[in-house]
């Protein structure tokens, strides 16, 4: 079976994008911290989500809705709320990743399925044998820390279909235990659904056109004039370690597969996973295009398919950074 | 409160950690977690070696507990889990959903490390009917968020598992696919000489402004400074902490352990050694020099 295309979208806008674009899904966010971008006039009300469930739907196109973030006790209504909202717009999925949000929608909406989201860090067959039996998960995102020689042996025992990540910026820790937001901002990615929240960045440029940028005031980076600047995530700060000033955790770079493409379809990946939905309809047109393109000239003739140039420029273009890696898929990475 | 020594985070040569164990079985605490938890690169002491320790260590009458992975990526590290959970005697510290489920598929009990991502009641409830006997809190988890478990629970008529806190340690952060310590060496992980030998507390990471931002380990990333919990003790016994966690450290480790023996027992909580922990408040443990100069 041909591999899914699941796309991101921050608005309807994208969303649009994505589907016009060839995205098989298209997964989404409410506007609140239900889910892992909870960024500031980003994501979805219900009314636009009914919209945007309506346009997808009308063209094949299905919807995900991602509820992965983790609620502590006293907040566990309004996870399960967005699970009842997610039900009432007919919505093709939910993406969790804590267990009392996975128990709640498969015991009162069985029928909705549920997607293990990366944010759940489940790496082996064991861990996705513990998700499927005790909460029925269809599907799982498969973090990015697997070689790919890890995911093929991973696709032959898993008893899930699983997907995979494919474009876009790289989280180079487990997702879901990663910390590193939070010792700095006291706010996390599990819990408050944002890595480096906007409120704690602060640039700063001097005349020289050198720029600064700090997180809680604790310096990430600073750029020559005509370097370009990425969003100070601690990961892809530059700092110094034995006396030396370096990129010491990752650069700031987008992981893009596309020439695993084939090697992803052999293995039995059900569905390639684009991040993005911070960025806009013209990152997620751009990227939804040349990805469906890639998995339509495959589709036709798999044996003598090589990812096309034009392609490769034109998501090095949007990427992060304007640098590509294969990430974690390539072992040299590691 | 109970006294535990938790995993071993760094590689340290065999010597030195059957050594740092002998001595460590006449310290006064309860319980001592071992086993490999960041790297099964990390093979200074085998699993065998680890199960032949724990039956040593527990002839000082103290709770051993076998700590397990926290990423496990093949199925060869899976073989490695099966094994220390049939040991047969001693209890696991499960630090991934892997060995959850090879505990659940066994009938095995076990305790739930930091790792495992529990952020309310009802995630605790399933993992108490899987088996979960001790619930070793999160390093995001502090006062509030205990006292709001507690709340929930009281309302669900749900009993808790024992509590255990970090209190004494370099806080395990993040983990990743790549060795952070290999990069700064400039070598490849699967040609990495196991040089995290040579940073028996980590390799320490600094801002350009040298401040220290993190500890490198491996594939595992820790927060900069040791955090102390120990001023903090009067408010984590109130809270309902049953256990308090002290991470090995390559100095002064005895000295510390008698330093928390004698607080928990004391009125007035003890002087602080380490670093603040800004997670037991809901804060960020650190922020620029700027701002902490303007603070205080």
């Amino acid at each position: 079976m041909a591999m899914q295309l699941v796309c991101p979208a921050g608005n309807l806008p994208a969303l649009m994008a994505a589907v016009d674009n060839g995205a098989n899904a298209v997964y989404v966010g409410f506007r609140d911290q239900t889910n892992a971008r909870a960024f500031p006039g980003l994501n979805f009300s219900d009314a636009d989500l009914s919209r945007g469930v309506a346009y997808a739907h009308a063209r094949h196109c299905q919807i995900y809705i991602a509820l992965n973030t983790y609620p502590d006790c006293a907040r566990i209504a309004e996870w399960e709320a967005a699970v009842e909202r997610a039900a009432a717009l007919s919505v093709d999925a939910i993406i969790a990743a804590d267990m009392a949000v996975l128990d709640y929608a498969a015991r009162h909406h069985p029928s909705l399925p549920r997607h293990l989201s990366v944010q759940a860090s489940a790496t082996t067959a064991a861990a996705l044998r513990y998700y499927f039996e005790r909460f029925g998960i269809a599907r799982a995102v498969l973090p990015r820390v697997l070689s790919m020689q890890q995911i093929e042996r991973l696709c032959a025992v898993s008893p899930v279909a699983l997907e995979v990540f494919a474009f876009g910026s790289l989280c180079i820790m487990v997702e879901g235990r990663c910390q590193l937001s939070s010792l700095l901002t006291g706010a996390s990615p599990n819990r408050h659904g944002v890595c480096s929240p906007a409120r704690f960045v602060r640039w700063e440029e001097a005349a020289d056109g050198t720029r600064t940028v700090r997180l809680n005031g604790v310096l990430i980076d600073r750029f020559d004039a005509d370097e370009s600047a990425g969003y100070p995530t601690v990961c892809k700060g530059r700092f110094q370690v034995n006396g030396e000033t370096f990129h010491a955790l990752e650069e700031p770079t987008s992981l893009n597969t596309l020439e695993l493409l084939p090697k992803l379809a052999k293995a039995g990946v059900q569905a390639l996973k684009i991040e993005g939905r911070q960025r806009g309809a013209a990152y997620v047109g751009t990227v939804a295009k040349v990805w469906r393109q890639a998995l339509d000239r495959y589709a036709s003739n798999p044996d003598d398919w090589t990812p096309s140039i034009e392609g490769q420029s034109a998501l090095a273009a949007v990427a992060e950074g304007r640098q590509t890696t294969l990430g974690p898929y390539h072992r040299a990475w590691h | 409160m109970r006294l535990t020594l938790g995993p071993l985070q760094y590689f340290w040569p065999r010597d030195l950690v059957l050594a740092f164990y002998a001595e460590a079985a006449d310290w006064p605490l309860e319980v001592i977690y071992i086993g490999e938890t960041v790297c099964s690169k990390r093979r200074e002491l085998r699993s065998r070696d680890w199960i032949s320790l724990a039956r040593e260590l527990a002839e000082s009458g103290k709770e051993i507990v076998l700590s397990t992975l926290a990423l496990l990526e093949a199925e060869s590290e899976l073989g490695v889990i099966r094994r220390q959970i049939e040991n047969g005697h001693f209890r696991i510290e499960a630090n991934d959903l892997s060995t959850v489920q090879l505990c659940r598929e066994r009938g095995v009990p076990f305790i739930a490390g930091p790792t495992l991502n529990v952020y309310n009641q009802r995630s605790l409830a399933l993992l108490c009917e899987d088996g979960l006997q001790r619930l070793v809190l999160g390093v995001e988890h502090g006062q509030q968020w205990l006292q709001e478990l507690h709340q929930a629970a009281a309302a669900a008529g749900m009993p808790l598992p024992e509590l255990e806190l970090i209190v004494w340690g370099r806080l395990p952060l993040a983990f990743s696919a790549r060795c952070f310590t290999a990069r700064a060496l400039d070598v490849g992980k699967d040609d990495c000489g196991f040089r995290c030998i040579e940073h028996p507390d980590g390799l320490p990471l600094a801002t350009r402004e040298a401040q220290p931002l993190l500890t490198i380990n491996g594939i595992q990333v820790q927060s900069p400074d040791i955090c102390d919990l120990g001023p903090e003790l009067t408010e984590i016994r109130d809270a309902g902490i049953d256990l308090l966690r002290l991470y090995p450290q390559a100095k002064g480790m005895a000295e510390i352990v008698q330093h928390f023996h004698q607080a928990r027992n004391a009125e007035a909580p003890p002087p602080r050694l380490g670093a603040p922990n800004g997670y037991w408040h809901g804060q960020a443990s650190i922020s620029g020099p700027d701002l902490a100069a303007h603070r205080s």
